[in-house]
């Protein structure tokens, strides 16, 4: 069940060009959380709460890790905050990712910029698991790219950049075939890339987490809707999702 | 101990302070957080004749001290509210007010008519007054014969004390406000949302897919407080106030601004428990300001 709480901050760090690695500490969270699911920051100041993704669960420490691209006021202020400083949350929020039980299997991640994070979390638990992790990750450039070792402690990994700068140049749906053998795929990124990537993956079975502009952050306000093809028409992305079966939701 | 009760036609609150139309659902995500037992009444999501989907996304943006939504009246329709989400709310020991809207006079008729079919509904909240639909909503409530109009028509078909919420977007709201008395409204609420816009710059177009969105939050208290106040000045019928309440200070403002009860609607996205907090705290605000009781401040604004 998620809860409003104060998260103690541990360490701070710039992983990458404006992206921000944060370690928090709280024995519920790390304990309650699931991956995929989201932390609603109260960002000092501001009306509404910033949706943040658990990028990591260390519940031997009752720690989490968070990773956010510094975007406007709201995320700017978070990084600047201390260790030994708290950060007030709701959570842990929304549906994350279901972890098939099934050993011997394969999965694929694919994850765009800041979709990456929740993907992160995700590779561990499908480790944990003895499932295998094959991932291709996608960044503007070289200089975003955060993670990359990690994600290859963990299976193969596919880099790709825009500018080329790192990896294959283009976008990662370029090189989806590359992967090969799967069982089924988690993607999170911006629409454009979770639709081309559904497209191409058709057959497999294939969660996607999304994004949007959220106001209550619990369900009750019905501003991050995302059409879909259940009783009523649309699921809440705060609370049903924000990771959704490929097929359910209409992007 | 300070004395928390208002009474208001149709209800008997313990205490002023309710959750605000839109800003709640119809209570269940909440329950999660607290007992809604605490809350002096709930204000539910709007209500239409069919169900509706609303606006396409990104259907809120963040503004100084507030926020825009323009979600567009999503909501299951009004047999389902009954079925569903009324008896929910109905094993709760809070009165229920109802948000009745809709594109079309008959629309309104229909709605509000069907709440006559549930026992659990003490009154019903007239929305004329939402910036978010191309039809309906604020049509009726920026024009005092519309506004009047539409009043008539619901208090003709329905059993249940009628609150007109009252939209600011217009040019004087007294007028609207006499208007509706005089077609036979037994409450106001107000206000509603302020129409607003916001640009993105990335891509050099307005942020909100439906381009408009209204707007509320800390931003809009002080047009709140100034529109009850002069509307009090000169209409008797009990208010609901409502517009960026975030503290038991901000509700002791309204109370002498001349609201009787208020509801709270954005302060519930930063913090869930808002209104529990400002319900624990509005004792000692009201004992600290010389009140023994929440009735006694009504309208105290006013005093010569
Ligand atoms: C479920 C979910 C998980 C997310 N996980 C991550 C993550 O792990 N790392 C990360 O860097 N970002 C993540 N985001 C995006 C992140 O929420 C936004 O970048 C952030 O809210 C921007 O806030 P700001 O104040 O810096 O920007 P501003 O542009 O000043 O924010 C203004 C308003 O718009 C909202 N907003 C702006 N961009 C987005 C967006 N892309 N998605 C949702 N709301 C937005 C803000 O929350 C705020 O209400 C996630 C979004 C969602 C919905
Ligand atoms: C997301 C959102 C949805 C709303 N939906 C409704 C609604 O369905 N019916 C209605 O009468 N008012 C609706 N409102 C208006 C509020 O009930 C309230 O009048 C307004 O937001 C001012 O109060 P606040 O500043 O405390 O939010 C909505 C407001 C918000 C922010």
């Amino acid at each position: 069940m998620k809860k409003r709480t104060e998260m103690t901050v541990e360490t701070v760090q710039e992983v990458a060009l404006d992206t921000i690695e944060m370690k928090l500490n709280h024995p519920y969270i790390s304990t309650a959380a699931q991956p995929g699911q989201f932390l609603h920051v109260l960002a000092e100041g501001h009306t509404l709460r910033r949706p943040i993704s658990i990028a990591s669960i260390d519940r031997e420490y009752g720690t989490i890790t968070i990773l956010f691209k510094v975007m406007g006021s709201g995320t700017k202020n978070l990084a600047a905050m201390k260790p030994g400083m708290e950060v007030n949350v709701v959570g842990p929020s929304g549906n994350g990712f279901t972890v098939q039980e099934t050993p011997a299997r394969t999965a694929l991640l694919v994850g765009g910029g800041i979709g990456v994070p929740p993907l992160y979390g995700l590779a561990e638990e499908l480790q944990r698991k003895g499932i295998g992790v094959k991932s291709i990750l996608g960044f503007q450039s070289r200089a975003h790219v955060f993670y990359k070792e990690k994600f290859e402690r963990i299976g193969t990994t596919y880099m790709v950049t825009d500018d080329g700068t790192l990896g294959h140049h283009g976008l990662v749906t370029d090189i989806l075939d590359k992967a090969g053998r799967f069982d089924h795929y988690y993607s999170c990124g911006p629409i454009p890339m979770l639709k081309a990537v559904r497209e191409q993956l058709r057959g497999h079975p294939g969660f996607l987490s999304l994004e949007e502009r959220m106001g209550c952050g619990t369900g009750a306000c019905l501003a991050c809707v995302v059409r879909a093809e259940t009783e009523s028409g649309y699921q809440k992305i705060c609370t049903d999702g924000p990771v959704f079966d490929a097929d359910e939701v209409i992007l | 101990m300070t004395d928390l009760t208002v009474k208001l036609p149709g209800m008997t609150l313990t205490n002023p302070v309710m959750p605000a139309s839109g800003c709640f659902g119809f209570g269940r995500e909440y329950s999660a957080f607290y007992d809604l037992n605490q809350l002096g009444a709930v204000i539910m999501k709007a209500a239409t004749g069919n169900a509706r989907f609303g606006n396409d996304t990104p259907r809120v943006a963040e503004t100084a001290s507030g926020m825009l939504n323009a979600i567009g009246l999503q909501n299951p329709g009004v047999q389902r509210i009954i079925t569903e989400e009324v008896p929910y709310l109905a094993g709760y020991d809070v009165p229920i007010i109802a948000n009745v809207a809709g594109s079309t006079i008959a629309e309104y008729e229909k709605v509000a008519e069907a709440f006559n079919h549930t026992s659990s509904v003490n009154a019903l909240e007239l929305n004329i007054s939402c910036p978010n639909v191309k039809e309906g909503g604020i049509q009726f409530g920026a024009d005092p014969d519309m506004a009047a109009s539409v009043t008539e028509k619901v208090k003709a078909v329905s059993g249940l004390p009628v609150y007109v919420k009252l939209s600011p977007n217009t040019a004087d709201i007294v007028t609207i406000a006499r208007s509706v008395e005089q077609a036979g409204a037994d409450g106001l609420s107000m206000i509603n949302t302020l129409t607003g816009m916001q640009m993105q710059l990335s891509r050099q177009r307005p942020l909100l897919a439906n381009e408009t969105g209204g707007l509320s939050g800390p931003a809009i208290k002080p047009v709140a407080i100034r529109m009850i106040y002069a509307v009090k000045k000169h209409v008797s019928l009990p208010i609901i106030g409502m517009g960026g309440i975030c503290t038991a200070e901000d509700v002791l403002e309204f109370l002498l601004a001349g609201a009787s009860a208020v509801a709270v609607g954005t302060a519930n996205f930063t913090n869930p428990y808002v209104c529990p907090e400002i319900i624990k705290q509005l004792p000692r605000v009201l004992e600290r300001y010389g009140f023994d009781s929440a009735a006694e401040a009504i309208g105290r604004g006013h005093d010569e």
